[in-house]
């Protein structure tokens, strides 16, 4: 069985963002790049897959500059047996071109199960699983946290609003890979060192124009320096008294 | 006619309320583009959310109805509103940021081969083009788009629009749900126990750390959420508590857990690391409970208290219930 993992390097979660001179990407320089947190998920599950079936490669994919070599060597180490990188100088936040573009890549090497973050902690766009699977005639769940695969099929647990809902799909199928779903580990110095002989392919990515052009980018507006407005239980009257009249809160 | 088409979400037929702000939305772009609202539902036994829909303000409501859209199926679902799309001339389509929003409408922007914006906290349309803002990095910073190419696709983040309402009764209009293969189908929905109020929909959120020392002690926040009354909080958890299985996933806060932008928050023994401000800093008023003063959660809230939460949240409580007793 063919797996194919989608991987977005992302700055890390702790980074402070600075805008860009265009006023429409962000600094970059200093900045720490990380796989996305959620990708982690669809790696291991990747993993988890394959040694249940016994019988299947896994291939991670990435849209990203070349610098994501190293995030893609990550995923070889992880269990990945080969790692494609379609290369953008441009950071890609269009989920309609990245998928398109992702879409004509798998089309080309078709995969029974592709799996996903469920989003990319940069655009938090949260679109590229269903986004895909149209676009493929694939089936798809996302935001999985829960997964059983059985022959052309699987049944998937995911969170709604105040609920679980219980799903069963189809194969091929795009699904996107919540917390929860596994507990992913870390490379070990064996498969670290394994992952040199691994294939790592670049080329060029063919993106179409974007769906939509990004206008600005900018730093939301500071919340107002909040106020302390006293020390333990004492201070709950003034609190409730601040809610009521000022906040209008409750 | 440039009309804006806003996918309702009805699930186990009722209508719900994010799906009425994105109808808000949606009468925003009418308003720029000159259309009309056309509201486009998809389930079995539609009436009463159409009925709800009619009085909305929406132009006009569309079901589209059968045995086989009793469950939610992301490509039946997606392929049926595609055309509606297309039969009603859509120039923009709208749908609540939920779990079912961000599944369904990035299939149905692929069918109409055009884009999708997600988590959208503000929509434009000037001189025929349609605009959206969106937080991203996780809220640090926002990002405003245009669109190229048509129809405009965006899912609305919950609790960021009026509700809508004070329609006269719009045209409804049935159709009947295509009989045929799904390739996903929802097989059961396994409620949270309770009654609970789902955490992006909550008027008020209640959201416990690390500073609680016991998952028992989660007992204080339950209670403090409840104090409002039935439906109207929820509670949310750091990640620190969720890792650590004291709490369930579902309710985490923060950059890889929920994001919630509730009229009030309270962040009770959260210190307010970056990822967990990434969920909550847009919610309208935050309180913050810490006994440390120098905690960065003091940075973002509008109204802090020093001290034990052990003594100070039961003593809210009951202050709480005083108010909404008297309300
Ligand atoms: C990739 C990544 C993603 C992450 N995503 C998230 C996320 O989505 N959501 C999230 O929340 N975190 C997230 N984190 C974790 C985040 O960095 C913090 O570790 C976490 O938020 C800390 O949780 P906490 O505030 O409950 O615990 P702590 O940081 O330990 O803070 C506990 C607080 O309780 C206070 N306290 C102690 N006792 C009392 C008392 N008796 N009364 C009152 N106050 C008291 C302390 O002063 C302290 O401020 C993420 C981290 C990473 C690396
Ligand atoms: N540029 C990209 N290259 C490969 N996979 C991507 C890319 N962008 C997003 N993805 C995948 O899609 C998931 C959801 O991303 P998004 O919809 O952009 O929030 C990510 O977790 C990745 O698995």
């Amino acid at each position: 069985m063919d797996i194919v993992v989608c991987i977005k390097r992302v700055p890390a979660t702790d980074t402070a963002i600075k805008i860009a001179a265009d006023g429409k990407s962000i600094e970059t320089s200093g900045v720490t790049f990380e796989m996305n947190a959620y990708d982690e998920f669809a790696l291991e599950q990747a993993r988890l897959l394959k040694e249940q079936l016994g019988e299947a490669t896994v291939t991670a994919i990435t849209i990203g500059p070349k610098e994501a070599q190293k995030e893609m060597r990550g995923t070889l180490a992880r269990g990945a047996d080969k790692a494609v990188l379609l290369t953008t100088e441009h950071w890609v936040y269009d989920g309609a071109s990245t998928a398109e573009a992702l879409s004509t890549w798998i089309k080309a090497n078709p995969a029974q199960i592709v799996l996903c973050g469920k989003q990319a902690t940069d655009a938090d766009n949260n679109q590229m699983a269903s986004n895909l699977a149209a676009r493929l005639g694939y089936g798809c769940v996302t935001e999985v946290s829960k997964l059983e695969l059985a022959e052309g099929t699987f049944t998937a647990e995911r969170d709604i609003e105040g609920a679980r809902e219980v799903v069963t799909c189809k194969t091929p199928a795009v699904i996107s890979c919540n917390k929860g779903l596994n507990e992913p580990k870390p490379a070990n110095l064996k498969s670290i060192m394994a992952a040199k002989k691994k294939p790592l392919e670049e080329m060029p990515a063919e993106l179409p124009d974007a769906a939509m052009e990004v206008v600005s980018l900018e730093l939301p507006p500071p919340r107002a320096e909040g106020k302390i407005i006293g020390e333990g239980a004492d201070a709950v009257p003034a609190l409730i008294e601040l809610l009521r009249n000022e906040a209008k809160a409750i | 006619m440039s009309n804006i088409i806003v996918i309702a979400e009805v699930r186990e037929g009722s209508l719900k309320r994010p799906s009425l702000e994105a109808v808000t939305a949606a009468q925003q772009l009418a308003k720029g583009s000159g259309g009309h609202v056309v509201a486009v539902a998809c389930g079995h036994d539609l009436d009463a959310a159409a009925g709800e829909l009619a009085a909305s303000g929406a132009n006009k409501v569309v079901t589209i109805e059968g045995a086989t859209f009793a469950h939610y199926s992301g490509d039946a679902y997606a392929k049926a509103v595609a055309e509606q799309v297309r039969t009603h001339d859509g120039a923009a389509v709208l749908m609540a940021h939920t779990a079912m929003g961000k599944d369904l409408l990035p299939r149905v922007s692929a069918l109409l081969e055009t884009g999708v914006i997600t988590d959208v906290v503000d929509v434009t349309c000037d001189d025929g083009v349609f605009g959206a803002k969106k937080p991203v990095f996780a809220g640090k910073a926002t990002l405003t788009v245009k669109a190229t190419k048509s129809p405009f696709c965006a899912t609305v983040r919950p609790n960021n629009f009026a509700v809508a309402s004070g329609g006269d009764g719009a045209e409804i209009a049935k159709v009947d749900a295509p009989s045929g293969d799904l390739l996903s189908v929802v097989k059961e929905i396994i409620a949270a126990g309770g009654d609970k109020t789902p955490l992006q929909e909550a008027k008020v959120v209640v959201s416990g750390g690390r500073g609680l020392k016991e998952p028992e002690n989660f007992k204080i926040i339950e209670e403090l959420a409840a104090a409002f009354g039935p439906g109207v909080a929820a509670v949310g958890a750091s990640r620190a508590v969720v890792d650590a299985g004291w709490r369930p996933h579902s309710e985490q806060v923060g950059q890889t857990g929920k994001v919630v932008s509730p009229p009030l928050y309270f962040a009770i023994g959260i210190s307010g690391a970056i990822q967990h401000l990434a969920g909550m800093r847009t919610a309208r008023t935050i309180v913050a409970i810490n006994k440390d003063a120098d905690a960065p959660i003091f940075k973002v809230a509008d109204y802090g208290i020093v001290g034990d939460a052990f003594e100070i949240v039961p003593a809210l409580t009951k202050a709480i219930q005083e108010v909404v007793a008297s309300n």
